[in-house]
């Protein structure tokens, strides 16, 4: 697609209600082309039903917009044919094999060689020897591998990959992460929502929606920059009874323990310095200054919701 | 990137063959509804057959003599001597005979009427009366054509009647209770409907909503497939399938149960596809209408029901009363039943074609209703 815009979702004020439930609210965004942009949020924020808007699968109650150039209310058999939706929930077909489930994609969509096609992409998953193995036996890691090939084989210009990895192992999810970049190499456009850091933190961009607002995006750096958060680290000693002290004193947005150190989190840094002075001296405690972490942007820009929200 | 591959014409078909290919694989992996494809028709044939049709042996039966001399008796004698007739009572009255049959003392009740020697002998072919309790069709028919052989047997043994030729008397029946019964044969064509009515029902019925419960929708309709695709995809297999059945019950019933074809096999053919299309329509239909796949089952059942009682499979259709009728022939199996024992017993060639246009109904509201989004 040479006139392709450099845009590939750009939608404006999308809104979706579920009876008097705004699920979504007022939500735009712009993913560049070639770009890999994470979409996180806690449980129920609307990553789902905003991916679903985008592909075509619901209607959004108002906003607009286009996904590839295409607009998203009226074009959505183009957008279709040219989108790859990896559902949240496994939905392959488990009675049918890896090679059966791979040739029906195909056939649907039309390949010259649906055989040919579905074997090349077995080869490329690793799955070769696996072929007539049914979907649904193979274990969390494969399946998602297997999805995610089914995604990619009618070579869809945009993925849309709703929580890929969740409940898939280290290892497995790095290997995902991997093929996903291969992906992004080849020009292809990725939004992947996820609740792992360490995948949002390999992100080209992210966007982070709470109770269906988007409250913020950007790069992982610009967001950290952005929140406007001072943290201080504190390690050693009895870091839970510190946070349980430390918990709610004025000056203080937030405390989060993370192993055996505890980051202490606040917006003003006058006042989380005053704040925490009196545990300087603490034995066994050393505080340092540190960056915040991006969990710790988020469970801030969270409660920051929850504050408007209410 | 790889080119994006051209997505050329006749999208229709090859889409609509991807969902079938599909629909094929799985049901050939479901074992359950493959074991059920020919465990339904062979169990309820054989068991309905053979449950009503076991060459029934030693039925009670009343016998009024009004005749009481040598050809009475022994025609008496003769029919004492069937396996089929076990004459438990000799009555006086055909008030008596009433009494017997209602209360069910009796199945039968035969009357060899005054003057039948004379009759006979005369050449004015008298009759002789046999009433049956024909709430089971079956055993009544086959009832009245074994009594004709009884009859003459012990006629041509006192040398009244010719060896050959037309019986110089006839039997007349007279069935109570279910006055529509015509031959043992009406159950084997009656089941062919029954029988494909409920697996054609049940297959499609819970076809939409299984691929809803288990996740596999969300993703088929973010790929380019059409509503009307997916239901010829997920329809087609079945007409196969109800035609397997359909063959296999005829064929069983011919073999086992010797009944007749005498009309056109190929209209009888033509014409049972065209009700398992009607048939897979409607469980479609109540497929995108149901949240789930139990609701799914119970709208079929609730749709078989009134088939099995409204349709003259169970009771005969002319003696239900006109509102039971009136819904009745809204049924495809009513006018179905009619076409296959039209069909197979009298060797018509018409056709009743009043369930295509409920299959077109059908069909077409399943498309409209089905849902392209996730709204
Ligand atoms: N079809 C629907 N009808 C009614 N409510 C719905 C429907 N789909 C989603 N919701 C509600 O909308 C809200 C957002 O759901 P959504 O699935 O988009 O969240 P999510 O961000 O994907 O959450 P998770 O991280 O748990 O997957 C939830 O509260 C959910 O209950
Ligand atoms: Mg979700």
């Amino acid at each position: 697609m040479n006139t392709a815009p450099e845009i590939a979702i750009d939608v404006r004020g999308l809104t979706k209600r579920f009876g008097n439930r705004t699920v979504v609210h007022d939500l735009s965004m712009q993913v560049p082309r070639g770009a890999i942009y994470g979409f996180l949020g806690p449980n129920g924020s609307g990553k789902t039903t905003t991916i679903r808007m985008l592909c075509g699968l619901l209607t959004p109650d108002e906003g607009e917009g286009t996904c590839l150039g295409y607009d998203i209310r009226t074009e959505a058999d183009k957008i279709k044919l040219r989108v790859g939706y990896m559902t949240q929930r496994f939905s392959l077909y488990e009675d049918l094999s890896v090679r059966e489930n791979l040739e029906f994609v195909a056939r649907l969509y039309g390949l010259a060689d649906p055989r040919g096609d579905a074997q090349g992409m077995i080869e490329r998953l690793g799955l070769s020897g696996r072929e007539e193995q049914l979907a649904g036996t193979l274990s969390g890691g494969w399946k998602q591998r297997l999805a995610l090939g089914a995604c990619t084989l009618p070579s869809p210009e945009l993925l849309l990959l709703d929580e890929p990895t969740a409940g898939v192992d280290p290892k497995a999810r790095r290997e995902f992460w991997n093929e996903i970049h291969a992906l992004a190499a080849e020009g292809l456009t990725v939004l992947v929502s996820t609740h792992y850091m360490d995948e949002a933190e390999r992100c080209h961009e992210i966007a982070y929606i709470a109770y269906g607002e988007l409250l913020t995006h950007g790069t992982v750096s610009r967001l950290i920059e952005r929140s406007g958060l001072v943290t201080y680290t504190a390690s050693g000693g009895d870091v839970s009874e510190l946070a349980h002290e430390l918990t709610d004193k004025p000056g203080i947005d937030m405390v989060a323990p993370f192993g055996a150190s505890l980051h202490v989190s606040g917006r003003d840094p006058a006042a989380l310095e005053a704040a925490i002075a009196p545990y300087r001296e603490r034995p066994g405690i050393t505080w340092t200054r540190t960056e915040p972490s991006l969990e710790d942007v988020f469970i801030d820009l969270m409660s920051q919701a929850r504050d408007n929200f209410q | 990137m790889k080119a994006p591959r051209a997505h050329t014409g006749g999208g229709f078909w090859r889409r609509t063959r991807a969902m079938l290919i599909k629909e094929f694989i799985q049901l050939k992996r479901d074992r359950l509804s493959f074991g059920m494809i020919i465990m339904i028709p062979l169990l309820q044939l054989l068991l309905f057959g053979y449950a009503i049709n076991t060459t029934p042996r030693d039925l009670p039966t009343a016998v009024l003599l009004a005749e009481n001399n040598d050809v009475g008796r022994s025609i008496l004698a003769a029919i004492e001597n069937t396996r089929y007739f076990k004459v438990t009572r000799q009555v006086r009255s055909e008030a008596e005979f009433d009494r017997l049959l209602t209360t069910g003392q009796v199945l039968f009740a035969i009357e060899i009427p005054a003057g039948f020697e004379r009759a006979l002998r005369r050449g004015d072919k008298p009759a002789i009366l046999i009433a049956a309790d024909a709430t089971d069709p079956v055993a009544a028919g086959s009832a009245m054509s074994s009594l004709g052989q009884v009859v003459r047997t012990a006629l041509q043994h006192d040398r009244l009647v010719p060896d050959s030729g037309a019986p110089p008397f006839e039997i007349r029946m007279h069935a109570r209770y279910n006055p529509a019964a015509e031959t043992s044969l009406n159950i084997v064509p009656g089941l062919v409907g029954t029988i494909l009515t409920m697996t054609m029902l049940i297959f499609t019925a819970l076809s939409v909503t299984r691929e809803i419960e288990r996740g596999t929708m969300e993703s088929l309709l973010s790929m380019p497939i059409t509503p009307v695709e997916i239901m010829l995809g997920k329809i087609v297999p079945y007409v196969i399938v109800g035609f397997v059945q359909a063959a296999l019950i005829i064929g069983i019933g011919i073999v086992l149960f010797g009944v007749p074809v005498l009309g056109s096999l190929l209209l009888l053919a033509a014409l049972s596809t065209l009700f398992i299309t009607a048939n897979l329509s409607i469980g479609y239909t109540f497929s995108t209408v149901a949240q789930n796949q139990l609701q799914a089952m119970q709208m079929s059942i609730m749709f078989f029901l009134p088939n099995i009682l409204l349709s003259g499979f169970m009771f005969p259709f002319a003696g239900m009363p006109a509102w039971a009728q009136w819904i009745g022939e809204t049924l495809p199996l009513t006018h179905y039943l009619r076409i296959v024992r039209a069909i197979m017993l009298k060797g018509a060639t018409f056709a009743d074609l009043h369930y295509d246009g409920l299959t077109l109904v059908a069909m077409t509201i399943a498309v409209t209703r089905f849902r392209r989004t996730l709204d």
